[in-house]
């Protein structure tokens, strides 16, 4: 009972999803009971019709002619009306889905980080992808059956009260009984519907993983095994697949076959009351017409109950995502930072990504303005956390952090990050030119401040011997950039921006030691002044740092100047030194 | 599109079973008014109450079976098109596996993983509405058209005319709008593309603050996915009312010739009635049709995107014998001349020669686009030479069969990618039956057996997909305890060490010093730390072989060499001691 209220909600929300084009809806909803209506009529004229040809000799050409204009210009009518009818409903449909898509990819700006690192992409992709297209077939299919079929109830009803109001009543009320039958079995495959959707899901995030790290699957001769787990979850794919199409698709033979019983019914209780002396031959035999012409669009609404049961499964896996919580609003006054220092002060701060395991507790700092601070300690420390926590890519579960004075959290979340210059280990580059993707955090930059900033970043000589320069359109995963290159990319796009503070995170891991100082030269240009946080391994990076943090489980164990922590001899001479330990 | 017949060929029973029955169902349901008939002109006309209720019964029956039948084609249909779907997804994926990276790269995972779901649920579909509607409905078409020439020949012209027109109109709209289907399915593509590059790239994303133009390129592609689906939906809406308007035409046609031989004597009106009915059998018929038109058009434009994935050679292939002459006494490894370019691109690398002996760890050096991961990637064959060979104990890498090349190596790609499951379903990568204990050596040479030792869950963890939740140090520390499982003949490090700091990267080379004994290791790095104590060191500077030697002799010759120590190390640190 609870899913079946559930599920009428999600109709509910897929129609409201469908009210913008309420006009179109309108014009659909019109158009089809014009065409219903003259697809009823064209019969009655060629009936006409033919009535006046009644043997040899006997034919009144004229009335016929006549008719048969009439019945031309119906024809061509209900055609127009028919036509018209699908456009809007194909309107209605296609729009209705882009909305829907729209919605679900901003909810992806929307969500906290931790969903997206926490779900499937492949997953998340198939909602967008296959989920949202079931439930545009759904709607589509629906809309056509539901409203012609209406039409043509409403249509054909009237016709029965006409000639015979007591049978009338009883075959509307004994019809929908096909109905239940629908239900029921509906309500019986909508879970296998469900499953075939989110196994659906997990075959594409499977493919994304499998696919995208195709080389590695390579690398370690893992194709039969990795074929095998495929064929599994294909597997699983194909038995909820089938159970759900064969289910679902009972329902349209189980109702002709009830209305079967329905048309007998009427047909055998006719014929004795005909007996008994109740009715005319005449009388039963229309009323049996009718009652066929009444069913039929039952049987017609049950023919695409599996497309609109998967167009269900797919909202609910749809609205799932769209009704997650999002990410905290923004303050409703947010703070002014157009004066901005770079004075920043961590207080007592504590997180945790799962409840259970404390990863930060009482974390204090304090940075004066225009300090360069790197961050060093072993792997798993919490460093990259620390800027997660610092661009609010996640919430603190305790404390503050404060940038000259105002909390973050006051703080809109693009204000505070557009403080920021950030460039991490993992370099993205998206599916544009070379040109497009340096200039991504200035989009109306010049080529010429391109050109600029891809030379500070020693990427510029590259570019220029790519095929089309600039022009070049280069893909998330493509193939002939090395690491290094990537990085560079990505470091000149941070150059360009010219950002009021910084932060590195391992940017420059994969690139050689040469162009790492020059690198480091032109940032330290461009930060003179300016606050920056480094993550980085390499020590010539560290060394010229005004302060140094050490952290190690969360905490900070040391901090200060290189020369200052070489005299502590603490756990940073020793993290110092392990570098020249003779290693052979 | 029939060429994706081969997948349906477990499925016979299904398709011939499932139409049959179909085809028997709608004969009984073709009964019902003849029954219906026989009721009112003998039961009642004869007052006769038992053959009322005894034909009564025979329509509940005859209804009772046909549901029956129905029932059986709906559960042909249901087994031949779902295992169908199964039979191209796995097919597909296999074949997928066999493509070298530069095709998947050329075609793109968001583009695959639509085609793998998507695509393939149209094809499903149609094989579906294949068995369901495609024996009835031509049926029906043919049947009429045979009642109609037994009625009368003149008039059944106009019906073989009207059936030729509605076949050129089916014709018109299906070329027509294949080209737009073609372009739906692309524009997909597209959507999925900028989702997954949403989903990979949030952080940067956010950092910029640049959510609204990547909604706003979204919406753009999305909104032409809607225009061009709107598009074709124009095209495939014309179908039914121009067959309708046929149909009719010819009813109109009918009627008013019919009148005249009629009025000749020569037909009667119940005739027409019949002729009449008939047309209208056809006509629904045609709508039915009509139906599976737009299906299959669809589908055909699917079927074209997954053939052509099919028809995706792999660049780097096994050869059908392959048979490696193995030589234990040449070097481990030997480039002879190997030049190499990516496509589009210049030569990566140049006219490179170098040998490595059994157990020596050789490092490789040189600046950022140098070559060095190309280089290393021509070894297990991810790609082949342009020019030159690529030789692994005194064979050609080309006359390896893959298994037996890539068995021999363990790599440590430079991007530290896990796979979702647990971290001991990684480390049985490296080897598919390794022991615990194999393991356990594994994480503890490559420094990972400390922090794993600490979860709670040990090697149990479940890792996400990419194992992005473990910090990037863990993360690369586990690649290269994975790669270490298996024992390989030769371990390739690509850079590996890039997210570990000092001090663990230290430990790593020392253990991999210790424990690697047999094992040929060629590391690639930056830091001329980790290369300086290896047998031998390759460096490469814009593709080309600047010098080969000792971390002493490379720092007195190779100016390159001693460029990037010094850019590394104070002057007193340099010397090899």
């Amino acid at each position: 009972m609870k899913k079946q209220k559930v599920k009428k909600h999600t109709v509910r929300r897929i129609l409201k999803y469908a009210s913008p084009y309420k006009r179109s809806l309108v014009f659909a909803m019109i158009f089809a009971i014009l065409y219903v209506v003259s697809a009823l009529t064209v019969p009655v004229l060629i009936g006409y019709a033919v009535d006046n040809a009644v043997g040899k000799g006997d034919v009144d050409f004229e009335a016929i002619a006549q008719l048969l204009l009439m019945t031309a210009v119906t024809v061509l009518s209900c055609a127009v009306f028919q036509w018209l009818m699908g456009l809007f409903i194909n309107t209605v449909s296609y729009f209705t889905i882009r909305d829907i898509r729209s919605d679900i990819f901003k909810k992806f700006d929307s969500v906290p980080l931790k969903y997206i690192d926490g779900h499937p992409h492949g997953d998340l992709i198939s909602r967008i992808i296959n989920d949202a297209e079931n439930i545009g077939d759904g709607l589509l299919q629906g809309i056509t059956q539901l409203f012609s079929g209406i039409v043509m109830i409403i249509c054909t009803l009237v016709f029965m009260v006409v000639l015979n109001v007591y049978i009338a009543i009883v075959v509307v009320i004994i019809t929908p009984l096909s109905m239940f039958v629908a239900a029921f079995i509906t309500r019986l495959s909508q879970n296998q519907f469900r499953k075939q959707s989110a196994t659906q899901g997990e075959i594409s995030s499977y493919i994304n993983e499998y696919i995208g790290q195709q080389k590695l699957v390579k690398a370690f001769g893992y194709e039969e095994e990795s074929q095998k787990s495929f064929e599994e979850i294909n597997e699983r794919l194909r038995v909820c697949g089938q159970k759900s199409q064969f289910y679902s698709s009972l329902a349209n033979p189980s109702t002709r076959f009830v209305n079967g019983l329905v048309t007998t019914a009427v047909c055998v209780t006719g014929a004795i009351s005909v007996i008994n002396g109740g009715l005319t031959v005449g009388q039963i035999s229309a009323f049996i017409t009718y009652a066929n012409q009444y069913t039929k669009p039952f049987n017609e609404v049950t023919g695409v109950i599996p497309q609109l049961q998967s167009a269900l499964a797919g909202a609910d896996r749809v609205f799932e995502l769209l009704d997650s919580p999002d990410q905290l609003p923004d303050p409703e006054k947010p703070a002014d930072l157009t004066q901005h220092k770079g004075r920043i002060d961590i207080e007592n701060v504590s997180f945790s990504y799962s409840p259970a395991k404390p990863l930060i507790t009482g974390f204090d700092l304090h940075v004066k303005p225009g300090s360069k601070i790197a961050i060093v300690g072993p792997t798993g420390c919490g460093k990259t956390t620390f800027i997660n926590l610092l661009m609010r890519f996640y919430d603190v579960t305790g404390g503050d952090i404060k940038i000259d004075g105002t909390s973050i959290y006051d703080m809109k979340r693009d204000d505070l990050r557009s403080l920021f210059g950030m460039v991490l280990q993992e370099s993205w580059l998206y599916n544009a030119t070379v040109r497009e993707n340096i200039a991504y955090g200035k989009p109306d930059a010049s080529l010429d401040e391109v050109k600029s900033a891809a030379k500070k970043a020693f990427i510029h000589r590259f570019i220029e011997r790519m095929p089309d320069g600039y022009d070049t359109i280069i893909t998330e995963e493509g193939a002939n950039l090395s690491q290094g290159q990537r990085q560079l990319m990505c470091i000149a796009r941070v150059m360009l921006c010219d950002p009021p503070m910084l932060i590195l995170d391992e940017a420059t891991s994969s690139i050689d030691t040469r162009t790492e100082l020059k690198i480091q030269e032109a940032f330290n240009n461009m930060m003179k002044g300016r606050t920056s946080f480094i993550v980085a391994h390499r020590l010539s990076t560290i060394k010229n740092a005004d302060v140094i943090l050490v952290m190690k489980d969360g905490h900070i164990i040391e901090q200060g100047s290189h020369n200052e922590l070489m005299s502590k001899n603490g756990f940073y001479t020793n993290l110092y030194n392990s570098q020249f330990a003779a290693t052979k | 599109m029939f060429r994706l017949r081969r997948f349906l060929k477990d499925y016979k029973l299904q398709l011939i079973i499932g139409p049959i029955c179909k085809l028997i169902e709608a004969v009984f349901e073709l009964f019902i008014p003849l029954i219906t008939a026989d009721i009112i002109d003998n039961g009642v006309r004869n007052n006769d109450m038992d053959y009322v209720l005894q034909r009564g019964g025979l329509m509940v029956l005859l209804g009772a079976l046909g549901l029956g039948f129905a029932l059986v084609c709906q559960k042909s249909a249901s087994i031949a098109s779902q295992g169908f779907g199964t039979k191209v997804r796995n097919a597909l994926f296999r074949h997928i596996n066999t493509l070298s990276h530069s095709e998947l790269d050329r075609i793109g995972t968001p583009s695959l993983i639509t085609r793998m779901t998507n695509d393939i649920n149209r094809l499903q579909l149609a094989v579906a509405m294949l068995i369901r509607l495609v024996i009835r409905a031509p049926f029906l078409v043919i049947g009429a058209l045979i009642m109609a020439m037994t009625i009368d020949l003149r008039l059944s012209l106009i019906f073989f005319g009207a059936a030729l027109l509605i076949a050129l109109v089916l014709f018109f709209v299906m070329t027509r709008s294949v080209p737009f289907y073609k372009s739906i399915q692309r524009s997909l593509d597209s959507v999925s593309l900028i989702s997954r590059e949403n989903l990979s790239g949030n952080r940067v994303i956010r950092a910029f603050a640049r959510q609204e133009n990547d909604e706003a390129r979204f919406d753009e592609r999305n909104s032409t996915l809607a225009k061009t689906a709107v598009r074709a939906g124009r095209l495939s809406a014309l179908l039914n009312p121009l067959t309708f308007v046929i149909a009719q035409a010819a009813i109109i046609g009918i009627v008013w010739f019919g009148s005249l031989f009629v009025d000749g004597g020569s037909l009667t009106t119940g005739q027409i009635i019949a002729l009449v009915n008939y047309m209208t059998q056809i006509l629904l018929a045609m709508i039915v049709v009509s139906n599976l038109v737009v299906i299959f058009t669809n589908a055909s434009a699917s079927a074209a995107r997954v053939n052509e994935v099919f028809d995706t050679k792999p660049s780097v292939t096994e050869k059908p014998d392959a048979f490696a002459k193995e030589d234990k006494n040449a070097p481990c490894i030997e480039f002879r001349n190997v030049s190499f370019g990516y496509s589009g691109s210049g030569h990566a690398l140049k006219n490179i020669s170098f040998t490595v002996d059994r157990n020596t760890t050789v490092g490789i050096i040189g600046g950022t686009g140098s070559g060095k991961s190309t280089l290393v990637n021509l070894i297990p064959r991810f790609y082949d030479a342009s020019e030159g060979e690529v030789f692994v104990d005194g064979a050609d890498v080309r006359d390896y069969p893959f298994a037996s090349l890539r068995g021999k190596i363990g790599i440590v790609p430079q991007k530290a990618e896990l796979f979702s499951g647990t971290i001991k379903d990684n480390m049985l990568w490296g080897k598919k039956d390794a022991s615990d204990e194999d393991i356990e050596t594994a994480l503890k040479i490559s420094q990972s057996y400390e922090f794993v030792s600490k979860l709670p869950e040990k090697t149990g963890k479940m890792l996400s997909a990419g194992g992005k939740n473990l910090s990037g140090g863990q993360r690369q520390r586990l690649t290269i305890a994975r790669a270490l499982v298996g024992r390989p003949e030769i371990l390739i490090l690509d850079d590996s060490a890039s997210a570990l700091d000092f001090a663990t990267d230290a430990a790593l080379r020392k253990a991999l010093r210790e424990e690697t004994n047999g094992m040929t290791v060629i590391m690639v790095s930056q830091r001329v730390g980790t290369v300086r104590y290896a047998d031998r060191i390759i460096v490469l500077d814009g593709g080309e072989l600047a010098g080969i030697g000792t971390h002493n002799e490379l720092f007195k010759n190779c100016e390159v060499y001693r460029e990037i120590c010094l850019s590394q190390l104070k002057a007193e640190e340099v010397e090899n001691k």
